[in-house]
This record gives C-alpha cells, structure tokens and sequence, in this order.
C-alpha cells in the first residue's frame, strides 16, 4: 500500500482512469507540462500524450462548454479549473448546461462530467484565489459536490465522481493536497455508490460534528487535543456535499444529542446551516439537547496578510472552543 | 516626436525603481516575510514605464495579477507598496490586498487584478464614465497575452468599440501564460490583429523599448481622444523570473531566457542609448543611487511599521 499524499493519490486516479477509458481525457490551463498549478497533473502529459492532456487556452467557460459538448457525444472528460475561483467564468456551462440537459431533454442526454478544482484559503492567495464556493453548487438540481478530505477519500470519490452519470463538481481544498497516508489503490468501481454517502471517522457519544474538506482536518486536531481527550466526540465527513448523506446525520444526532457543523465557508445558504436545518426538520430535533452550532468562515471576501486570513478562516482553537461550550 | 532629456532620465529612473522594487520583494520572499505568491515583471519594466509616464494623474489604468511596475509607474508610493505585501496598516489596501491586488486610486490606479482579463470590462465601464463626464481624458487597460482568449476580452473590445470609448487597450505580450506558449493559445494572425475584427486600429510594438512605448501611447492618446476611438497596442516583452513563485520554467529553455537578458534588457538597452546621446555615467548612477535608497528605505519604514489591526472584517466587508 504506497504512501501518497492527496495530489499523488488523485494523480494515480487520473492515471487508472486514462488507462481503462480510451474515451477519457483531460483538459485545462496548465496541466501539460507544468503539471497543473499544484501539480496534480504532473507526469500524465509523458504517459498519455497532447492528445489525452490537453493545455488549453486561459477560457474557462470553453473549457466546461467542451467538457459538456464532449460527454454529450460518449467523451468521458475531466476538466480542471486550475483554482476553483475562476469556475466563475463558467458557470453558464455548469449551471444552465451541464445540471440541466439530462432533465430538459427528457432524459435523452447525460452529461458525466468531472469539474476539478482547487479551493479554499491558507495560503495568502487573497480574495479571489481563496474561496469555498461548493454550496452554490449544492443549489442548482441536477449537479452533485463532492469534497476529499484525505489521500483515501480523494482517490476513491474521484474514481467514483467519474463512473457517475451526472456532472459532478469537485473541490480539492488546496492545503489538503500535501497531506499524505497509505492509499488502497482500488479499482475503477462499476457504479458510484460512494457518492452521496457520508463517513463516520471517529465515534462517539457526547457530540456529533459534522464537516468536510479541509476543515476535518482542523476538527481532527481539535478532538484529539489532550484539552479535549474527556469529551467523545462522534465526526463525520459529509464527503459528498450534494446530495447530503442526512441519515447518517440523523442517526448520530439523535444518539449524542448536539451537533456541531464546521466548514471554511461563510455561513450565509452554506453546506453547514442546510445540514442544521434538515436535522431541526428531521425526528432528531427531540433529542436535540440545545441548539445546534454552526462554526463557520466569516462573512469577509478573503484577506491576503496572514494575520487577518487566520481571522476569517475558523481556526483549531475556535472549533474546541465551540465544543467545550457545548459539551 | 521626440523625446526631452528630462523625460528620458523620467524613463529610466522609473525602469530601475521597478526592477529594484521587485529584487528587493524577491529578497524579502527568500527571507520568509511574505506570504503568499507574487508575479514579477522583472524584464518587462519598459512597457509599464513607458505607458504610464505617457499617462497624466487624471487618466486611468486598470492593471493585472503582474502590477507592481504599472502601480509605480501610475505614482504610488514604495512605501506604502511594500506594506501591503506585508500585511501592514500603511498598504495601499491595509493588508486585504497583498501583491495582486494594489488599488492606488489617488493616483489614477483603478487596481490590479487576480483574474485573467477580468479588468477589461471594468476599464470599459471607466471610459464610459469619462465620456459620460466629458472628460478628456482615457482609460489605459493592461492585460497579458493570456488574457485575449477569455470571452470578456471580446465583449470588452466590441463594446469600446461600437460606443467609441476613450480605452487604451494594452496588451502586455510576454509571450506566455503561464507555462502557455502565446503561439499555441492564440488563434490568427497576431494578438493586434484581434484589435481590427472589432474595428480598432492596432499596432504591435517593441515593449522592451521604452521610448517606443511613451511615444505609441502619447500618440495613441492624443488619437482615441481627438478621434474619439479606442485603440489597440500589442506590446512585445519578456518575464525573466517565473510566472509566480512555484514556478519550475518547464516549458522553455534557458537559452531563450538568457538571449532576452542578455540581448533584449530595456534598462540595459536603454542605458546604451542614453550613452550615445550624451547622458554620462554620472547622471544615471546619481539616479541609480537614490532610487536605491528609495528602495531601501522604504523597505525598512515598511518593516518597522505597524501590522494592520484585526478589526471587524465583518463590516468592513460592506460599504
Ligand atoms: C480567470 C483566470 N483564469 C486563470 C487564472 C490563473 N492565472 C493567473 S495568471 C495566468 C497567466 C496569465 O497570462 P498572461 O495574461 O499572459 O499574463 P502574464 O502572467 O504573462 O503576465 C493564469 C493562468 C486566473 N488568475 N484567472
Ligand atoms: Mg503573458
């Protein structure tokens, strides 16, 4: 089982996916021989050919309108928005083509499209290079949002986002691509089964706390803080961010009896209030104990000083705070 | 046209305070006081230089990812540049901004920008301003060669052109987008040539010739606000460093890269030229010197100065 970190575990998904798919190829701003802007794409250019990694032009929204024409037309692309911000200038591909053809059509078309891209804050790449705009993805029917968090969960939803036959948005948070562990190198699965399913990675029984991408990482340092080691604390990955995997949610609330959402995002119509809100909405708000709490991003475009970065973007000791409060 | 020798002294002491700016920024990086990435112009300072001591106070420039030499050759204070990239009260955008993001509007600096050709629309809403107000005045809009295959590139262009809007458009042509040879990005005959499908008169020029430059947009402005047209200029140059700091420079040789620093440099090729028209060596280190001090003292103000208070980021998000 190699040791990889996330970039090299989606790297080798990529691979695997290009080896057993002629039809398959990859398209985006530098990912030749630059490798993609954080290297996720190094090496695939020497394997697999300028007819496979296409570099294209700085265009985004010719870059997801391909990908749409392409699956349409039995291509199976993978197209990367080198940082998920500039997924902007393509949201017409996305939003009004991609999550709508299958249903405007009555069915007569799929569109089984991968939309990679690097999201996220940290790295004091300021406001428009910093963003986690996965919610508003959640928010248009037809498109699924999916998140890794870890080397494992990175490769896998990755392999299985590509056998899916809807578009599927996927946001590699930019700190987590270093981040490595041994990875099962599983192969590509016959259907997406994965998607949609959330993970229990520690359980517990006092509280419940909900996250994804990145910001588990932050709630993992938080549990097993020595400040912590009394409180059993039960975390789940949400993974996949549309559609919600709410009865594990649910299962778990009703048992700790507190939840607790994280998420690097602002709070406004984000992942983490629609999570409070299904679960006030649900059969679990009796065993609720107190309210839920929603530790999030503040509402702030993303400074570029350091300082004022930490600011924004919830930090270990804001989420243990938060739990004590709770527990 | 030719050029005053005060002008030309103008021209280099601004190449140099550029490219010390920049050395002085790659020190700091190497030193671990900055956070994040930059994007260096170094080589590229006659075209920023040139285009912006062309400009007067009141005209006004939209700027790029790579904008340090369009900022200071707009006015803006060293100082207080390198206090933005320091996360310090005094920068240009009290530390929110950083490197890509330095808005200098005292001095007609509308801002740079993080997304590729997403300050031509904006330039295009300033010269509508302009004609609007009856100004005489135009709106000088940078961008790289990357930038003219987005979709805004066109609808800005087309609109500047159907409403006659008082723009420069400024094509800083490096010749790469990142690790994207221009030549394989670019369809058609040239970039410039882009300029004509809308009906805008284009040239392409020299950018590492820095009295090519003050002389193309001197005329050029003279032009769009006489004629009421916008124009187009295509300006060939080179980066030397990579595009940002997690560069490896794959994508072409150090022979290319050497041939430009060696034969193509447009303070050294300047230099040469201010030589043969009888500047002497005294009158160019005196300015050497003190845009070296400059440099060195405003980095040192800069450090020694207060971070930027973590206040209500809330609210300041809101006007
Ligand atoms: C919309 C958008 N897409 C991609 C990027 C990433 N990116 C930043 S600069 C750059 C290259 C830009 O090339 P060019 O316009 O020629 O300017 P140069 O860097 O050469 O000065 C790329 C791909 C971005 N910032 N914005
Ligand atoms: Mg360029």
């Amino acid at each position: 089982m190699p040791e990889l970190s996330v970039g090299q575990a989606i790297n080798n998904a990529l691979s695997l996916i290009l080896k057993e798919y002629p039809n398959a190829f990859i398209a985006g701003e530098d990912i030749g021989i630059y490798g993609g802007a954080f290297g996720v794409t190094d090496g695939l250019l020497e394997t697999f050919g300028e007819e496979r990694i296409k570099d294209t032009p700085i265009a985004e929204d010719v870059i997801a309108g391909l990908a749409v024409g392409a699956a349409m037309t039995d291509s199976k692309p993978i197209v990367e928005m080198q940082f998920s911000d500039f997924i902007v200038n393509a949201m017409d591909p996305i939003v009004n083509q991609a999550a709508k053809l299958h249903f405007m059509y009555g069915g007569a078309v799929n569109v089984p499209i991968v939309v990679r891209g690097a999201s996220g804050a940290g790295t004091g790449a300021a406001a428009q290079h910093s963003q986690s705009l996965e919610s508003w993805f959640c928010h248009v029917p037809g498109l699924k949002v999916v998140t890794p968090s870890n080397p494992q969960n990175a490769y896998d939803l990755l392999l299985h986002s590509f056998v899916d036959p809807n578009p599927v948005i996927f946001m590699e948070h930019k700190l987590i691509y270093k981040i490595k562990d041994d990875v099962v190198l599983n192969n590509i699965p016959s259907n997406s089964e994965l998607l949609g399913q959330a993970k229990i990675l520690s359980e517990g029984n006092d509280i419940t706390i909900v996250s994804y991408s990145n910001m588990v990482n932050a709630v993992k340092g938080a549990i097993s803080s020595d400040e912590l080691s009394e409180i059993s604390a039960e975390l789940i990955d949400l993974q996949t961010l549309s559609p919600l995997d709410m009865q594990t949610i649910i299962t778990s609330v009703s048992k700790t009896k507190k939840l607790l959402v994280c998420q690097e995002a602002p709070a406004n119509s984000s992942v983490g209030s629609t999570v409070i809100s299904n679960v006030v909405q649900s059969d679990a708000f009796s065993s609720l104990s107190i309210a839920p709490k929603l530790v999030s991003g503040l509402h702030s475009p993303m400074p570029s000083a350091k300082h004022l970065e930490t600011t924004v973007i919830p930090q270990k000791e804001d989420i243990m705070q938060a739990i004590k409060d709770m527990v | 046209m030719s050029v005053t020798k005060d002008t030309q002294l103008e021209l280099h002491r601004m190449m140099m305070l550029i490219r010390l700016f920049e050395e002085a920024l790659e020190e700091m990086f190497s030193r671990g006081l900055l956070h994040g990435t930059m994007h260096l112009s170094i080589g590229q300072e006659a075209t920023a230089a040139g285009a912006c001591l062309a400009l007067d106070k009141k005209d006004l420039i939209t700027s790029t990812h790579r904008g340090h030499g369009h900022c200071l050759g707009k006015g803006a204070d060293p100082y207080k540049m390198f206090a933005e990239l320091l996360g310090r009260e005094d920068g240009y955008c009290r530390g929110r901004g950083g490197s890509m993001h330095i808005a200098d509007l005292s001095n007609g600096n509308l801002g740079a920008n993080g997304i590729v050709a997403g300050s031509l629309t904006i330039s295009v809403g300033a010269a509508l301003s302009f004609q609007l107000q009856k100004k005489e005045n135009i709106v000088l809009c940078f961008f790289g060669d990357g930038a003219v295959n987005e979709g805004s590139f066109h609808e800005a262009l087309n609109l500047a052109s159907l409403w006659n809007l008082p723009v420069l458009f400024l094509c800083e042509n490096n010749q790469y987008g990142m690790s994207m040879a221009s030549e394989k990005a670019v369809a058609g005959e040239s970039i410039a040539s882009r300029g004509h499908s809308y009906g805008i008169e284009s040239i392409q020029i020299d950018g590492n010739d820095v009295e090519a430059v003050y002389e193309s947009v001197s005329t050029c402005k003279d032009e769009i606000l006489s004629n009421n047209r916008p124009k187009f200029i295509e300006a060939v140059t080179y980066r030397y460093r990579g595009h940002s700091k997690s560069d490896r420079n794959l994508y072409r040789t150090s022979e290319e890269i050497n041939f430009w620093k060696d034969e193509k440099d447009p303070i050294k090729r300047y230099i040469g030229k201010l030589l043969e028209q009888g500047i002497t060596e005294v009158d160019l280190k005196e300015i050497d010197e003190e845009v070296k001090n400059t440099i060195r003292t405003s980095v040192k103000k800069a450090l020694d100065s207060p971070l930027s208070p973590i206040t209500n980021l809330e609210e300041d998000s809101y006007a």
